[in-house]
């Protein structure tokens, strides 16, 4: 076997082994699932009526985008989490003893929170139909958004991995992902238009790609006023090609990265 | 801290030059410093193919340190290893490929059940599905985990949970095992069921290298003994040339009033003509039984007429405290007191 047909299969026996565990204690998904639809029904019915997007579209429809976009995020803490919980496991050693592929742990793990991540995404389009959120776009845009999102979910869960790798134990692990979460969905069009942010800021939110992303489902599900101006920044202009460079760089920079100190750490 | 004393080199005497036929595990020169703390201190070791070597010490000793070692999953800051004539530093997956490791603490997947963790196991050997689940099958069977072998691990006993990590051991029929303290936490049953299949798999020719605190242990499994103390070897040969050393068997008299301690003390050193251990805490004496029963009954019969009254007598077999008394001039239980002083810089 190739080296990279061996991370491939030992990939997918890690994340069989992941799925077996959430199919044991489902209890794990509720709370993180819950998140997402508490998000859109605060959004939508507490500071909704606050917020104008502007541009002529329901806040509603502007919003849903957003709560994808923050959903994958925060989904990538499930990552990390899951990973720093390996780490301590006698289980590890196991792994560490045995002639297999050393980033199996890692691809399987970001492998099958793929999983994880699409059933938010669904758990979320249903909770968006819901509250009056719909796609008018065409199949293929919309399908290419959901790809969009799930790729951005799996580049984030890479670096959550590594973050996962970097903590002491676990429970240090959801403050310590939520520095870096929290600034970066709430500093972004995700909740709110570009326009309302001060100029000092503005740059950011720009150049946020949790602001493109944000920015291309809602081009991609037709959820934008065409006639309304997108703000004038390469960025967003270019939402789809900016988010797609931004997944290429986490990864080539975070994959080697966290294989690197997985080896250190066993070792 | 005094220096450490030199390895008391019993026969048949291994020393770390001598060439010794088709070594299946070769350590020399091993150190390893967490911190400050000298967890392995220039260890050499020599296990030929097919026999049994008991790493024998007590906590703190460097046991795991080492076994971690020779299973790849640490590299030592100096020394060199090679199990089966291969660099285990250099190149690590050739030596995974060949050794099954059990170590200290089972190293199982709690929600997966016993059977999903045994093909778990194959499947990263490389097996293919079938072969996987057929080889999870017959360990199962052979471990009587059978019935067991459809709950999640996280239902196991520890006994359970301990044959469940040796099947894992055994998924790719290595002939290397390394195992550390695999009876520690197991009642009788479950001890004796262990020694039984590691007998077994000795029969069929592997090579072992097993770590014990009990000298027991080490005595009924393994072919050869290396007592550790502080990261270092400090006697090397079979259990019998260990029990020579220190005396074998042992008289233990406790009596009811302290005030008979030097009376009990002078009986035991005209009897046995060896050296007497007091405590006086416990009001325990021990001294070789140099005749066995006869030592006792000679004993029994003179603190009979010097009516000593006494709480408990009897003989009993020399224990990994009694080898470290008579080898280093300091109990089993030190090298812990030492190990905390270390902590903490
Ligand atoms: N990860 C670590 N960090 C710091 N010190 C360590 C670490 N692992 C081991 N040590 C120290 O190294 C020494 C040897 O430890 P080791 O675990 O090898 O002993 P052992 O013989 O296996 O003991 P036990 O019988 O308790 O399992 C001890 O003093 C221990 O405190
Ligand atoms: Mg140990």
């Amino acid at each position: 076997m190739s080296s990279v047909q061996r991370v491939v299969v030992d990939g997918s026996i890690i994340a069989t082994r992941n799925l077996i565990k959430l199919k044991r204690v489902p209890e794990v998904l509720v709370f993180v699932l819950i998140s997402p639809i508490m998000f859109v029904l605060l959004f939508a019915y507490v500071f909704g009526g606050a917020i104008d997007p502007g541009a002529g579209i329901s806040y509603r429809e502007f919003l849903i985008g957003g709560i994808f976009a923050q959903t994958v995020v925060f989904g990538a803490t499930f990552t990390g989490a899951g990973l720093a919980e390996d780490m301590q496991k006698g289980i590890i050693d196991r792994f560490r003893s045995l002639p297999m592929s050393r980033s199996a742990v890692l691809v399987g793990r970001t492998g099958s929170d793929v999983v994880y991540n699409l059933l938010s995404i669904v758990i979320m389009s249903g909770t968006g139909l819901l509250v009056g959120w719909r796609i008018t776009s065409n199949v293929p845009d919309a399908l290419a958004a959901y790809a969009l999102l799930l790729l951005f979910a799996y580049a984030f869960s890479w670096i959550m991995a590594y973050v996962g790798l970097m903590v002491p134990s676990v429970e240090v692990i959801n403050n310590a992902s939520f520095v870096v979460i929290f600034p970066l969905t709430f500093v972004s069009n995700a909740f709110v238009p570009v326009e309302s942010f001060p100029t000092a800021l503005r740059h950011f939110v720009e150049w946020n790609p949790v602001s493109s992303v944000t920015q291309a489902v809602r081009e991609l599900f037709g959820n934008v006023n065409p006639a309304a101006p997108v703000p004038d920044v390469w960025s967003l202009q270019n939402p789809v090609l900016y988010t797609l460079i931004w997944i290429a760089v986490i990864l080539v920079v975070f994959v080697p990265l966290s294989v690197r100190r997985f080896k250190a750490t066993s070792r | 801290m005094a220096t450490p004393p030199q390895p008391l080199e019993v026969e048949p005497v291994l020393t770390p030059d001598d060439a010794t036929p088709d070594p299946m595990i070769r350590a020399r020169g091993l150190r390893k410093s967490y911190g400050d703390v000298r967890a392995l201190d220039g260890l050499d070791l020599d296990v030929p193919r097919g026999t049994v070597l008991g790493l024998l010490g007590p906590n703190g000793a460097g046991k795991t340190t080492c076994v971690r070692i020779l299973a790849t999953l640490l590299v030592p800051d100096e020394g060199t290893v090679d199990v089966a004539g291969i660099d285990v530093i250099a190149r690590p997956d050739a030596v995974r490929a060949r050794m099954g490791l059990s170590g200290q603490y089972a190293a199982v997947d709690e929600y997966l059940t016993g059977f999903e963790n045994l093909v778990m196991v194959g499947r990263l050997y490389g097996f293919d599905r079938r072969r996987a689940r057929a080889r999870a099958k017959e360990l199962l069977e052979r471990f009587s985990l059978a019935d067991a072998g459809d709950r999640p691990a996280r239902t196991y006993s520890g006994g359970m949970r301990r044959r469940l990590d040796l099947a894992g051991a055994l998924v790719a029929e290595p002939d290397v095992l390394v195992l550390d303290e695999p009876t520690t936490g197991l009642d009788p049953r479950s001890r004796n069921q262990m020694w039984a299949v590691i007998r077994e798999l000795v029969a069929g020719g592997a090579t072992l290298l097993l770590t014990t605190q009990y000298l027991e242990e080490a005595d009924l499994l393994a072919d050869q003994i290396v007592v550790i103390d502080r990261g270092r070897a400090i006697a090397k040969g079979t259990a019998d040339d260990l029990k020579r050393q220190i005396g074998g068997e042992r008289v233990e008299v406790v009596v009811a009033d302290p005030s008979a301690l030097e009376a009990v003390r002078e009986v035991l050193e005209q009897v046995t003509g060896g050296e007497v251990v007091v405590d006086g805490e416990t009001r325990t004496l021990t001294a070789p039984a140099v005749a066995g029963p006869q030592t006792l009954m000679e004993v029994l019969r003179r603190l009979d007429t010097e009516a000593i009254v006494l709480d408990d007598v009897g003989l009993r077999r020399p224990t990994l405290d009694d080898v470290f008394l008579e080898l280093t001039g300091h109990g089993a239980e030190d090298t812990v007191a030492d190990e905390t002083n270390q902590d903490g810089s």
